[in-house]
């Protein structure tokens, strides 16, 4: 830990305060870049604790995206590979192969891993690599200044759709987990957000049970978190976060689709084959 | 399988010695005139014998990603593909270059532009050694001109890919890759144990032990300065290659008044014509490439000043030809012959593309 945090935090507990919060040590000292409120801080830090939790610190191996998150490794204190845009399944395949004791996991965002990386997504799930993907969808491209992303909703502005996205010019938004959880490859699909305490706690399961699903052997996990991304839709954080659960929440529902193998119950054919485009709500 | 005499395509070649050199991994897709390699691996089934991994991926931009994120656990990770799935896998190159990660390509090249032609050409050396990807950096690039250098080049590849952590690439052609001739296998080499792994690459991520930092492989430094400083690293690299790791081969060049340049399937046609030409009684020597990067330069301009003529024989439109003229400072008359498109040339058409562009 960082000499000045170490000494201000004896400090503290010298005035009697107590310690009730940390960091995980699979965490490291190094600055996160994301913007305030964003859900790559809270996700990062889930995968990281799943992974101090669990006991793997050693045998983890990363592979960051293009994006947002490209500069993953320099957050999580694991051995960690940086892919080029949307191959990290691709790049995460070949090591978990050829390192059978490893835990891999990919972080991708939603143009890496539903416009660039598609065919090495679809891929890697359909051979049912033994592998753990994470995968945020804030429905934007964040880093390079927000623009249209596969999964920008109908009638969502961006960068590059000012006026808003249209199905006769961009077409269809892209349901990546939906599309994945009628794969046989697929063990686990879930699709959370990290918006709220409770959303948080129920996301640190799922990312735990998709490691959990690794060291079984069971194949491939999937883990999509929605998250706002406040500063492309140049939002504050909190109205970003009621937009994300009001707008992004009805065409992405939040749960389980498929848990061990099997589409779980009350998730129909109508949830999973769409025959309307993803839309904006108000 | 110890040093015995066999009969064995060029392509099959390439398979089997990955699987005798100790190879990790292999990962491929498809393409004609080179798909034997990964037929020939998965009928051998190595990793029921040593382990190795053999996969066939989705396309030839997963496969390069597969040895990217393989070769970066420190493991001899290869693939091979020919000109239209290279152009495909550049983009990996330059990753696998700028993360300085030791790999094994192979090309099988064919003709192109485009989906151009399944026979054999040699028109992407400007995009082996000239960078086929974006940035500054080189690939090691050895031509075989025969079925025991495709084999042989595989175990001399590791060494050099791991001795400068670089990817390396071995530059063959649909003829060698489809023609059968002898050659003499050699003594397995084993696959490296856990301990070998972690000694001879160190920088590897395969899960960070306690006392150790976290090892990061990435291409990316958004620091100018530091990437300039990472730019000069590597071509401080490419320079000692150039120092030490440069392969060739002088044919008759001593007393010879004209020399033939080629490398790869033109070498083998130029010797035929070295040797009509001796008959002849022109004295004529072949000084055939076996690195073009590192390029023979200084190797090739000491042969230079003793001749009165350099013909550069290349299935290609002239490309090495450039490198030559740069090699002898456009001191000698030097000229390109080449057929393309899948063509091979005769030898006799080379002697008199010689004779009509260099001697009259």
């Amino acid at each position: 830990m960082n000499k000045d945090i170490e000494a201000r935090k004896q400090e503290l507990l010298n005035d009697g305060y107590e310690e009730v919060y940390t960091r995980t040590k699979v965490l490291t000292d190094a600055v996160m870049h994301y913007c305030p409120g964003c859900g790559h801080g809270t996700t990062h830090r889930l995968v990281a604790e799943v992974i101090d939790e669990m006991g793997i610190q050693d045998q983890v191996v990363g592979v960051s995206p293009v994006g947002c998150s490209v500069l993953a490794y320099n957050y999580f204190d694991v051995d960690f590979q940086e892919a080029a845009h949307g191959r990290a399944p691709a790049v995460a395949t070949a090591i978990k192969r050829l390192n059978p004791d490893t835990f891999v996991f990919t972080y991708q965002g939603d143009g890496d891993l539903a416009a660039i990386g598609t065919a090495e997504t679809i891929h890697a799930a359909n051979r049912g690599e033994n592998i753990t993907m994470i995968f945020v969808n804030n429905g934007i491209y964040g880093m390079t200044g927000g623009q249209m992303a596969p999964t920008t909703l109908v009638g969502m502005r961006s960068a590059t759709t000012p006026y808003g996205r249209r199905v006769d010019l961009n077409g269809y938004p892209l349901r990546m987990t939906e599309l994945l959880s009628t794969l046989p490859g697929t063990y686990y699909v879930t699709r959370q957000s990290v918006q709220n305490p409770a959303a948080v706690r129920k996301a640190k399961a799922a990312i735990r049970k998709a490691f959990e699903n690794q060291k079984q052997k069971k194949g491939l996990s999937f883990v999509e978190i929605l998250s706002n991304c406040n500063s492309g839709w140049k939002m504050t954080p909190v109205a970003a976060n009621k937009w994300m659960e009001d707008n992004m929440m009805p065409n992405y529902p939040i749960g389980d689709i498929k848990v061990d193998g099997k589409i779980c119950e009350g998730i129909d054919a109508n949830r999973l084959v769409l025959d309307h485009a993803l839309t904006v709500m108000q | 399988m110890a040093r015995e005499l066999q009969l064995m395509k060029g392509n099959e070649a390439i398979a089997r010695a990955m699987i005798a050199s100790g190879c990790d991994g292999y990962f491929g897709y498809p393409i004609t005139p080179q798909s034997e390699v990964m037929e020939t691996l998965m009928a051998e089934k190595p990793w029921e014998t040593t382990g190795m991994v053999v996969l066939q991926a989705e396309s030839e931009v997963a496969s390069i990603n597969m040895v990217y994120g393989g070769a970066a656990t420190g493991k001899k990770v290869a693939t091979s593909s020919s000109s239209p799935g290279i152009s495909l896998m550049q983009e990996g190159l330059t990753y696998l270059a700028g993360a300085e990660i030791p790999c094994l390509i192979v090309n099988v090249m064919r003709g192109g532009p485009g989906l151009g032609t399944i026979q054999p050409s040699q028109s992407d050396y400007f995009q082996s050694v000239k960078g086929g990807g974006h940035g500054d950096y080189q690939l090691y690039t050895l031509a075989p001109a025969s079925v025991q250098e495709m084999y042989d080049f595989v175990f001399d590849a590791w060494d050099i890919a791991f001795k400068y952590r670089n990817p390396v690439l071995i530059l063959s052609d649909g003829a060698i890759g489809q023609c059968m001739e002898k050659l003499y296998t050699r003594d397995n080499v084993a696959r490296w144990s856990e301990e070998e792994r972690r000694a001879n690459a160190p920088w590897g991520t395969w899960g960070k032990p306690a006392g150790r930092g976290h090892n990061i492989i990435t291409s990316l430094e958004l620091d100018s300065a530091r990437q300039e400083v990472f730019n000069h690293k590597l071509q401080a690299k490419y320079a000692e290659m150039k120092e030490k790791e440069v392969r060739f081969e002088a044919l008759n060049c001593e007393d010879a008044d004209y020399i033939i340049v080629a490398y790869g399937s033109s070498s083998r046609i130029a010797m035929k014509a070295m040797q009509m030409a001796r008959e002849k009684g022109i004295k004529v020597g072949l000084f055939r490439l076996i690195t073009l990067f590192p390029f023979p330069t200084k190797q090739l301009a000491e042969v230079a000043k003793r001749v009165k003529g350099i013909l550069c024989v290349e299935m290609s439109a002239g490309q090495m030809i450039e490198d030559v003229r740069l090699a002898t400072q456009c001191g000698v008359k030097t000229e390109h012959f080449g057929r393309f498109g899948g063509i091979i040339p005769t030898p006799g058409e080379v002697l008199e593309a010689l004779e009509n562009k260099i001697i009259k």
